[in-house]
């Protein structure tokens, strides 16, 4: 974990693949059976009318009838393009998934063998090397490598055990090495395989509560734009100026929301999919939406917040020594030090030299607790706790400088781990300087935090630190409280008095001592790495095992619900211009004041009425991609995102059909037959 | 140039009283000290004060109050040729009597009747002039359950209704109408039990001049947004507007407690940047309503308008009688040029929240900003929250049925009274203008405005069945929604302000709610605005 | 909800007594105390006493079969022909070809009676106002009444000009509203100067 995770760019360069049209084509055309479509009652509406109208072109046969009939079955079956493109990107990783689950047998503890779909929880199963592990379940015996890259797309091998939190295995992966007895924990076709095979395909996707109130309101906005023209109707043919039935359905389909109406499914199944892109796996759409309200974010110190590991940050010589004796020093006594602090203190040291000859080094133990090098001559060279070395100064009659004790209490202060370093050489044992280990925080983090705390999320960093130490660090890398020495049942009484004040709360966890956090938080992202128990309480897995990555997965929940807001925006500004095409086109001709409305000059009554259909059903292809894409979505305060979106969406969604339909009106009055 | 004086004036009065009737209201509805009076009030009406209702029950309180006025009312105006001080007239005919009962308890204040020769002084008094009173303190009620939903965290309950209607009378309505009436009467409004009679002219003719405790009603005929005119020509009468400075005087009566209403709320959800921002909205919708209507009318013939008043101070009271629920009318609506009287129309469809009634205005309101807040919380990636309150499901179907319901009552009423021949047979005017007839009656009887384009002859058992219809639905359909929206909102708990909280007090806020008003409503009627003024005003 | 029906019909009677009757009846006595004649309708008597009407309502100044009398200044066309019992205007749209019509014929009658151009006549002498009780009218349509009543009158026009002026109240205040002439003030103050 020393790669830095913080780069900006959320995607992976494959998260882009090229939207495959032709499949999706065929799976739209399937998707007219009606009974499905009333899960989507703005498509439904379009439905209805593409029917009607293709009855009354049959009974009254015209170019304009027809004409209307057409592009309202193309308005539907696009729609139903959105949400197949959605589902077809998932279909293919489905499939890649399926092939993982096709074990045909497993091997019981006491010899029988069983078909791995019998599998109940509480069974034991052996699994050798090259055999595929037949079910979800926990490592009760042995150890084992195992190739997990059928789930995660990670070729590198990972290890898994018993006891501890290494213990929980997936059906589908392969053993590489050894043999261990595993207990089965879930239920024949619920494995995590199958659950996310289910997710990717969209099969077993329920509305979120957010989609579900935004159904609501296109409904009703449906209700409303139905009655205007249902009602319309004998007022028109009072006035004098009554219309086609034709004319009327045009105008309905215009004017309900078909274009969030159409996308809102798409939009939901590509959010799962961003994740899916990330390796991340939603178990509901209700968490990543809940990822999006996030108030809290707890995030674990090391490897999320910290480079996992102590690093040398300084060198502080005393009792005389001189900089560069330290140094050097520091360096020799740790060149076979293959420990990250180790390493760090060459680093910090200038980097490697050749190993002098003959040179004899002293490894670390728990007993000396300490580490360094005998080089010929006799020069000793060691380094270790403070208190190790100074005994074998001390022990070998050498000087420990006055200095000495207070410079590794001031580092201990604050936060740092002071190592010594002491030589014994001709002139007899000495302190040579001391060695300040630091936690290094992740190059960047401070901007992020600053930005989550723009976005109105607090971060708080749980650490099994001391006060003081984790102080240290936090200040440093910029979170807003931190929880030191946290136990689990602190995490867990962190995360309910934040739930208390209204703050959803997201956190990462692997042990099993996490679950209970994970469940009672609102977004609980468990590691792929981690327990069973950890996956089965988190609403998420993250098949990287990245904490980091929870600051994505808010990013991503955010940006599905502002496509959302955005494209119900942009598909309610359109209708005006759809009106000022069509209400001159329909009552012009009756009382010619009305023309004034007809701002566009768009060319004759039924070119007018047939451009804006056309427009509405070709919007709906054009903003599939940005529907699967998301809209662009950048960190900030919510009033920089609302002024942002309600001029892109809002007075964009106002203009842009006034150009669109005007340029289409140009193209349909070629036709012939269209007066 | 004066016209804009008159504005001017008209706006520094209610700037000045804003704050202290305000607050005023905001402790009126927050305070724990019963008045002695007010005790004695609830000894008498048998209910427990301090018990707090939970939301059916605190609508169950409304609804029965508000189904007991109209039978009150109703039978006080059949029975009026029985009862004392009833000057001569008839009781009214049923259907008429159905009408006016459910108009007045609507706050509606639609008048199928011409008052100086159907209701005599009892019913005037004792029946239209008590729903001026309590129908307004109905709606002030309804809004403070909903502003308490929003304050109130963890619990089911809203209030007491009983207390809520009683201190808006006690405590506001009637100390405001006496000092009100004081003024009128100063300014000319006849205040006596006179029944009226004969005179001989100069000119050797005869008049008849009518008498009638004018005053105090016209006081709380504008102050609660109600409407109802003591006579047919309402307050264009000279004995209801005698002067051009009482008549302003109206328009501030009408206009004062909805337009300080927004600064109670401030103040009871503990942050007045939230109350000024609406109050933003109220005044931008309005500023651009009385803009228009003046531009339209400029230089219009002065039919169906009184010479003391001149067309500016006549387009300031239509326009606000219009924004307002109030009604009242000191020029012949129907008299308007079309698209004149097309922003009468429309300022009543945008469901009258520009400040719209007491109560009532304020309510409308904030149901919109809900829907506003949902999608432009959506927009910055959130589940929408207003003052703390998650916005999910329940809350948007309650949001979503209401304002679904007006668009249906008036559009339904329109369609079917304009393909039947009952409907068709009232237009005075035809063409485009017999439209605007039918579709200002249908519009201004479900947003419980109350005032015509009076060409029509709505005195009929079919208008007054479907406008009565349309009353009732429009005004308690509402308040259903309203009162649960207001339980649920109570029973959430408060989400805390970040800066990735939506700000609801800001301009950028307040101009996209003007933006959803106007679109929600434009996009509703602009099919059959165009057939009706419209088309008459372009031609 | 029968709980809640009791208390409503108490409360309700409660509100007709103390609103409906205690409220209007005692703002009424105070009232007619303090000021009776504008609590009563400002009403005017002629030079020997009898009352003639209310200075707040138009009347007709027109003989028994309705033809304008050419002594008195007259009032706006009223839609309920001044009728105090009847109040009202005449709702006709802006495009009512009625409205035009009347429109039209009125303003050739108003321009013969009073011997004017029809340029010359104001809009408001040919349009009925809000209430058919408009009590005044434009000073510009006075205006042009002056010669024709000081004619009928055999007095000065600057006689009755004069009258006329003290007849026209401006704008409320300088600035509500719109100025204009009390026709009845006028015409009884006519009367009384030239019997």
């Amino acid at each position: 974990m020393t790669t830095p995770v913080l780069d900006r760019a959320p995607a992976p360069e494959t998260a882009k693949p090229t939207i495959a049209w032709a499949p999706a084509f065929a799976g739209a055309v399937r998707k007219l059976d009606p009974r499905g479509l009333v899960r989507q009652p703005v498509v439904f509406t379009v439905w209805v009318g593409s029917v009607f109208s293709t009855v009354l072109a049959v009974l009254h046969p015209s170019v304009f009838g027809w004409s209307i009939a057409v592009w309202l079955w193309l308005t539907v079956l696009f729609a139903n393009v959105a949400e197949a493109v959605a589902e077809g990107r998932g279909k293919a990783q489905a499939a890649s998934l399926r092939k993982a689950k096709t074990t045909a047998v497993a091997v019981r503890e006491d010899g029988r063998e069983v078909p791995a779909a019998d599998l109940r929880p509480g069974d034991r199963v052996v699994v050798v090397a090259g055999q595929v592990i037949p079910g979800d379940g926990d490592v009760v015996e042995g150890i084992a490598s195992v190739d997990e890259s059928a789930i995660t797309g990670e070729s590198a091998p990972v290890i898994r055990e018993s006891g501890g939190d290494r213990c929980a295995v997936t059906g589908g992966t392969t053993v590489l090495s050894d043999r261990i007895v595993v207990v089965i924990t879930s239920k024949p076709g619920e494995t995590f395989v199958d659950r996310m095979i289910a997710l990717v395909e969209g099969a077993s996707r329920q509305k979120t509560p957010n989609e579900v109130a935004l159904d609501i309101l296109l409904s009703s906005l449906t209700i409303v734009f139905l009655l205007a023209v249902v009602t319309l109707a004998p007022v028109a043919a009072w006035s004098g100026a009554g219309q086609s039935t034709t004319v009327l359905i045009a105008l309905v389909v215009c004017l309900i929301p078909t274009t969030i109406g159409a996308l809102l499914s798409a939009i939901g199944i590509a959010g799962m999919d961003r994740l899916v892109q990330r390796n991340v796996l939603a178990m509901s759409g209700r968490a990543v939406e809940a990822a999006g309200d996030v108030g809290t974010l707890l995030l674990d110190k090391t490897g999320t917040i910290t480079l996992g590991n102590r690093q040398a940050a300084r060198f502080v010589p005393v009792g005389g020594a001189s900089a560069e004796e330290v140094s050097q020093a520091a360096v020799l006594a740790s060149l076979a030090d293959e420990t990250p602090e180790g390493r760090s203190v060459v680093v910090l040291g200038g980097g490697a030299v050749d190993r002098p000859a003959g040179a004899a080094f002293v490894e670390f133990t728990a007993q000396t607790r300490m580490s360094g090098v005998d080089l010929p001559g006799g020069r000793q060279l060691r380094k270790g706790a403070a208190g190790a070395v100074q005994a074998w100064v001390r022990g070998l009659s050498g000087a420990v400088a006055p200095e000495t004790g207070s410079r590794v209490a001031d580092i201990s202060e604050a936060g740092g781990t002071p190592l010594l370093l002491a030589e014994k050489g001709p002139d007899g044992a000495r302190v040579l300087g001391v060695i300040e280990l630091k936690d290094v925080v992740k190059p960047g983090m401070r901007d992020r935090f600053d930005e989550l705390r723009r976005m109105g999320i607090r971060t708080v960093m749980i650490t099994g630190d001391n006060e003081a130490t984790a102080r240290a660090i936090a200040a440093e890398a910029g979170v807003d409280d931190v929880l030191a020495e946290a136990t689990p049942e602190d995490k867990l009484a962190l995360i309910a008095k934040e739930q208390e004040g209204g703050r959803l709360v997201a956190m990462t966890g692997d042990g099993t001592n996490d679950a209970p956090a994970l469940a009672q938080a609102d977004v609980g992202v468990a590691m792929n790495t981690g327990t069973s128990a950890a996956k089965e309480a988190g609403n998420m897995v993250d098949l990287d095992s990245d904490p980091t990555k929870l600051i994505e997965i808010v990013a991503i929940g955010k940006q599905l619900l502002i496509t959302r807001g955005s494209l119900t925006t942009f598909s309610i500004a359109n209708d005006l211009a759809k009106y000022f095409a069509i209400l001159p086109a329909m009552f012009a001709p009756v009382f010619p004041g009305l023309d004034a409305l007809n701002v566009m000059r768009l060319h004759s009554p039924e070119s007018a009425i047939l451009s804006a259909v056309i427009f509405n059903a070709l919007i709906i292809v054009a903003l599939v991609p940005l529907a699967l894409k998301g809209v662009r979505y950048r960190p900030g305060t919510a009033s920089a995102l609302l002024s942002r979106n309600l001029l892109v969406y809002g007075v964009g969604g106002v203009v842009l059909p006034f150009i669109g339909i005007k340029a289409i009106d140009l193209l349909v009055s070629l036709i012939p037959g269209i007066s | 140039m004066t016209g804009w004086l008159q504005v001017a004036v008209l706006v520094l009065a209610l700037g000045l009283v804003h704050r202290p009737l305000g607050d005023w209201m905001a402790r009126v509805y927050t305070s724990g000290e019963h008045w002695r009076v007010e005790r004695l009030t609830y000894r008498l009406v048998g209910v427990d004060a301090d018990a707090e209702q939970r939301w059916p029950t605190y609508l169950r309180s409304i609804l029965a109050f508000s189904l007991v006025g109209v039978l009150l009312l109703y039978s006080l105006q059949r029975l009026q040729a029985l009862l004392p001080l009833d000057n001569g007239m008839a009781s009214v005919e049923p259907s008429s009597a159905w009408n006016t009962a459910v108009s007045f308890v609507t706050n509606t204040n639609w008048q199928g009747y011409a008052g100086e020769s159907t209701m005599g002084h009892l019913v005037q008094m004792a029946g239209l002039a008590v729903q001026n009173f309590v129908s307004a303190a109905v709606g002030l009620a309804v809004l403070v359950a909903l502003v308490r939903g929003f304050v109130r965290r963890g619990t089911d309950r809203l209030g007491n209704a009983w207390v809520d209607i009683t201190r808006s009378v006690v405590r506001l309505l009637l100390p405001l109408a006496v000092l009100a009436t004081v003024v009128l009467v100063l300014g000319g409004v006849v205040q006596n039990l006179r029944s009226g009679g004969d005179v001989t002219t100069l000119a050797g003719g005869s008049q008849f001049i009518p008498g009638g405790p004018v005053a105090s009603q016209e006081a709380i005929k504008e102050l609660g947004t109600n409407g109802g005119g003591f006579y047919n020509a309402n307050s264009a009468h000279p004995f209801e507007g005698p002067t051009a400075w009482v008549s302003l005087f109206q328009v501030f009566l009408m206009l004062v407690i909805p337009f300080s209403l927004p600064r109670t709320f401030g103040r009871m959800v503990g942050d007045r940047k939230q109350g000024l921002a609406i109050l933003g909205v109220m005044g931008l919708l309005a500023g651009i309503s009385l803009a228009l209507i003046s531009s339209f009318q400029a230089g219009a013939l002065p039919e169906g308008q009184e010479v003391r008043f001149g067309g500016p101070l006549s387009s300031l009271f239509a326009a606000s009688t219009t924004l307002t629920s109030t009604g009242a009318i000191n020029t012949q609506h129907d008299s308007l040029t079309p698209l004149g009287g097309m922003v009468t129309l429309f300022n009543m469809m945008l469901g009258e929240v520009a400040p719209g009634g007491v109560g009532s205005g304020l309510y409308g309101m904030l149901v919109l900003a809900v829907v506003a807040v949902f999608v432009a919380g959506l927009m910055v990636g959130r589940t929408p929250e207003y003052l703390g309150k998650k916005l999910g499901r329940r809350e948007m179907t309650l949001a979503s049925l209401y304002i679904l319901t007006t668009p249906a009552i008036v559009l339904i009423g329109t369609a079917v009274a304009i393909a039947v021949p009952a409907g068709q047979a009232g237009m005075l005017n035809s063409g485009p203008h017999g439209l605007s007839e039918v579709l200002y009656a249908f519009t201004s009887a479900g947003n419980n405005n109350g005032s015509a384009f009076a060409g029509l002859s709505a005195n009929t058992p079919f208008y007054n069945t479907a406008l009565g219809l349309a009353m009732v639905l429009g005004r308690f359909v509402p308040i259903v929604l309203v009162v649960a929206l207001a339980g649920k909102l109570a029973a959430q708990g408060k989400v805390p302000v970040t800066s990735g909280t939506l700000p609801t007090h800001r301009p950028l806020f307040a101009g996209l709610l003007t933006a959803v008003v106007l679109v929600v409503v434009g996009l509703t009627y602009f099919p059959v605005l165009a057939l009706g003024p419209l088309a008459e005003g372009l031609s | 909800m029968t709980r809640q029906l009791l208390a409503s019909v108490r409360a309700l009677l409660l509100a007709t007594v103390v609103l409906g009757l205690a409220y209007p009846l005692l703002l009424t006595g105070l009232a007619q105390v303090a000021v009776p004649g504008r609590a009563d309708g400002s009403l005017v008597s002629s030079a020997d006493g009898t009352v003639v009407g209310s200075s707040l309502l138009g009347q007709g100044f027109v003989d028994s079969s309705g033809d304008p009398l050419p002594q008195y200044f007259q009032s706006r066309p009223s839609a309920g022909d001044w009728d105090g019992a009847a109040s009202g205007g005449s709702n006709l749209g802006p495009s009512s070809p009625e409205l035009a019509e009347a429109v039209g014929s009125r303003r050739a009658e108003v321009a013969s009676f009073n011997g004017v151009p029809e340029s010359q006549v104001p809009d408001d002498a040919v349009t009925t106002s809000a209430s058919g009780l408009d009590p005044d009218i434009s000073p510009a349509y006075a205006a042009i009444q002056v010669d024709r009543v000081a004619a009928a009158r055999g007095v000065s026009a600057d006689e009755v000009s004069a009258l006329v002026a003290q007849a026209t109240h401006g704008r409320d205040l300088g600035f509500i509203g719109a100025p204009g002439v009390d026709v009845l003030d006028l015409n009884l103050a006519l009367d009384r100067a030239f019997g």
